[in-house]
C-alpha cells in the first residue's frame, strides 16, 4: 500500500492542513515509509478475532447525566483569540 | 539534602530540620541554575506560592511539602500549560488536571513545568515546540522521550519527583535512558481528565522519581476513581508498604528469550542479563515465556495512536483556544487550514495525517480495525504468560540515549519502542528501573505486571534496589 499525491490531497482536506508542494514530495515519502512498516499487520490471521477497542474490556462506571461544572464561561472566551461578548468570532462560514 | 529520598525528606520537615519553603528553594534553585542548560523545563515558578506552603501545612500525609515538577500536558490552573506545542504557547487553563488536585491536595509543592514532546508524540524529546531537552548524562544526546523533560528534570535532581505520561512508552523509554525510575500505572489506574490527550485508549498518567519506594508514594496519591473520568476504575486502592527485605522466593519472573537475542547492543544485553541473575541470586525463579504477537505491536500501534490522535487534535481549530494563524483567511475552513498547519510541527502533523489516512473510507477495516484485532492477540498473549508467572522483566529499549539529531527519519524511531509498546497495547502496569550502565549510560530493566498489579512490580523493583545502588547514580555535573 503507498499514498501517491492525489491522495495525500484528499487526506490533507480532510485533516485541514496545507502542505506546499515540496513538502508534499517529503510527507509522501515519509508516510509512504511508514504504511510500509504498518503492512506488517497483514501477517497475522486476525479473521476470527474481535477488535479490542479499549484496555478495560468490562463494565464501565456510570455518572448521572447532570450538570456537575461551574461555569468558566468568562475565563473560555478569555483564551479566545477572537470574542465578541458571549461569542467566538469566524469568518463567514454561510454565504 | 537532593540525594534523600522522599521518606528522609518527610523526616526533615516532620523534625522541622528544614522547612517547607526552604526544601522548596532548594530544588527551585536548581531549577534556575540547570535548566538553561538543560532545556528540561518549560516554566519556572518565579516563586513558591503561599497556596502550596499552606496546603503542605495542612497535609499530615507522606507527601507534605515535596516539591515535584508536572509534565506541561498535565493542565495547571493558571499556569501556561502547552502540551509542547506552538499551538497551546499561550494557552492557561482556568482548571487544574485531577492528578495536578490530587497531588496539591496531598500537599505537594509544584515548581515548574517539563518540556516534552509535542503532544506527547516522540521518543526523543526533540519534536517540542521549544527546544530539544538534553540528556543530564551527555548533553550532546537525548533524553527519551516524549517525558524526557520529566525524566532528565529528576536525573538532575531539579526536584526529587516528576509527573509524566506513557502511550507507547514515554515513561519508561526516558526514565531508561536518563537513569531514573518510571512507572507507567495500569490503563485507568489514573485519570486522565486535564491531561491533554494524544491517543485515549493509551494514554495514562504517571510518575518518575529517584526509586521504586518514591514512585510508590507518590502513586498511591494519584490513582482511584474520577468522576470526570469515565475510564478510571472504581478499583480497589492499594495501599503501599515497603519491602522489609530484598528477597523474591517464590516469584515467578518471565523472560522473553526472543526479546534478549534481539538486542544488539552487546553492553545493553549484559546489563539486561546481570540484571536477571541479581533477582535470582535474591530467590526469584525465572520462566522462559513468549509473545508470538509483540512482533506486530509496533505496527499496530502506528495505526491506532495515530489515528486517536487525528481524532483528538480535530479540536484544535484555533477558534476557543490555541494559535491563530497571522493571516487573513477567506473562509472558515481556509483559517482552520492555515492556523492547525502554523500551529503543529511537522511529527504532529504527520501522524493526523496517517490517522486520518487509516481511518478513512477504504482502509478502516483492513488497517484500523485490523490492527485493533492485533491489540486483543497481543493482550491474549500477556494472560497466558501470566497464568504462569507472577511478573514480567524485559529490556526497555535497544538502545542508550542516542546523539541529537542522528535520527533523522521516524520509522527508525518508531521501531526503538519495540519492548515497550506490547504492554501498552495491552493497558498493563509496567515500569523501568535502572540497571547496571553501558558505557557511562543509564540502562533500564522493564518490569511489566498483570492488569491492576501495580505492587508486584513496585514490590519487585524495591527488592531490586535494596541490593543495587544503580537508581542512586547521579551523573557528575549536577552532583
Amino acid at each position: 500500500m503507498s499514498i501517491n499525491r492525489k491522495e495525500l490531497t484528499e487526506i490533507t482536506n480532510l485533516a485541514k492542513l496545507d502542505l506546499n508542494t515540496q513538502q508534499t514530495e517529503e510527507v509522501c515519502q515519509s508516510l509512504n515509509q511508514i504504511t510500509a512498516l504498518v503492512e506488517r499487520i497483514k501477517k497475522a490471521d486476525t479473521a476470527q478475532v474481535e477488535p479490542m477497542f479499549h484496555p478495560c474490556d468490562f463494565w464501565m462506571p456510570l455518572r448521572l447525566d447532570e450538570v456537575t461544572e461551574d461555569s468558566h464561561k468568562a475565563q473560555l472566551l478569555a483564551l479566545a483569540a477572537h470574542a465578541d461578548g458571549d461569542f467566538y468570532l469566524v469568518p463567514k462560514v454561510i454565504e | 539534602m537532593i540525594n534523600l529520598s522522599l521518606r528522609e525528606l518527610q523526616q526533615c520537615l516532620h523534625k522541622k530540620q528544614i522547612s517547607v519553603a526552604e526544601l522548596a528553594s532548594v530544588y527551585l534553585d536548581r531549577c534556575h541554575q540547570y535548566n538553561p542548560i538543560l532545556n528540561a523545563l518549560v516554566h519556572i515558578d518565579a516563586d513558591i506560592k503561599p497556596d502550596y506552603l499552606l496546603a503542605a501545612q495542612v497535609s499530615q500525609g507522606p507527601l507534605a511539602g515535596i516539591p515535584i515538577i508536572h509534565k506541561d500536558l498535565f493542565s495547571t490552573q493558571g499556569v501556561t500549560t502547552t502540551a509542547g506545542s506552538k499551538m497551546l504557547a499561550n494557552y492557561v487553563p482556568p482548571f487544574n488536571a485531577t492528578v495536578v488536585s490530587q497531588l496539591n491536595q496531598a500537599g505537594m509543592v509544584q515548581l515548574a513545568k517539563a518540556n516534552m514532546d509535542e503532544f506527547a508524540m516522540g521518543s526523543s524529546n526533540e519534536y517540542s515546540a521549544f527546544g530539544a531537552v538534553k540528556n543530564p548524562w551527555d548533553l550532546q544526546r537525548v533524553p527519551g522521550g516524549s517525558s524526557g523533560g520529566s525524566a532528565a528534570a529528576v536525573a538532575a535532581r531539579l526536584a526529587p519527583v516528576a509527573t509524566a505520561s506513557d502511550t507507547g512508552g514515554s515513561i519508561r523509554q526516558p526514565a531508561a535512558l536518563c537513569g531514573v525510575t518510571g512507572i507507567k500505572p495500569s490503563y485507568g489506574r489514573v485519570s486522565r481528565y486535564g491531561m491533554v490527550a494524544f491517543a485515549s485508549s493509551l494514554d495514562q498518567g504517571g510518575v518518575m522519581a529517584v526509586s521504586a519506594d518514591d514512585c510508590a508514594l507518590v502513586l498511591t496519591a494519584m490513582m482511584g476513581h474520577d468522576a470526570k473520568d469515565s475510564t478510571s476504575i472504581a478499583a480497589d486502592k492499594w495501599t503501599w508498604q515497603a519491602p522489609e527485605d530484598a528477597s523474591m522466593k517464590g516469584l515467578k519472573v518471565g523472560v522473553i528469550p526472543d526479546w534478549l537475542e534481539q538486542l544488539e547492543d552487546q553492553d545493553i544485553k549484559q546489563s539486561t542479563l546481570a540484571a536477571l541473575d541479581t533477582l535470582v541470586a535474591q530467590g526469584a525463579e525465572l520462566v522462559d515465556v513468549d509473545l508470538p504477537h509483540a512482533d506486530l505491536a509496533v505496527a499496530a500501534y502506528y495505526i491506532l495512536a495515530p489515528a486517536e490522535a487525528s481524532a483528538n487534535l480535530a479540536r484544535f481549530d484555533g477558534i476557543r483556544f490555541g494559535q491563530q494563524s497571522d493571516g487573513k483567511s477567506d473562509d472558515v475552513n481556509d483559517m482552520y487550514r492555515k492556523n492547525r498547519s502554523a500551529g503543529f510541527g511537522a511529527e504532529v502533523q504527520r501522524r493526523i495525517m496517517l490517522g486520518t489516512w487509516a481511518l478513512s473510507s477504504g482502509y478502516y477495516d483492513d488497517y484500523y480495525c485490523r490492527a485493533q484485532r492485533i491489540r486483543r492477540l497481543i493482550s491474549e498473549d500477556f494472560k497466558q504468560a501470566f497464568s504462569q508467572v507472577d511478573v514480567m522483566a524485559v529490556p526497555v529499549s535497544p538502545e542508550v540515549a542516542f546523539k541529537h539529531g542522528t535520527k533523522s527519519d521516524g520509522v527508525s524511531m518508531y521501531q526503538a519502542d519495540q519492548f515497550t509498546i506490547p504492554a501498552s497495547l495491552a493497558g498493563l502496569p509496567c515500569l523501568s528501573m535502572p540497571i547496571q550502565p553501558a558505557r557511562n549510560l543509564p540502562v533500564g530493566l522493564q518490569l511489566i505486571g498483570p492488569y491492576f498489579n501495580e505492587q508486584v512490580i513496585l514490590t519487585t523493583a524495591a527488592k531490586y534496589q535494596l541490593v543495587t545502588d544503580y537508581h542512586q547514580h547521579m551523573p557528575e555535573a549536577f552532583l
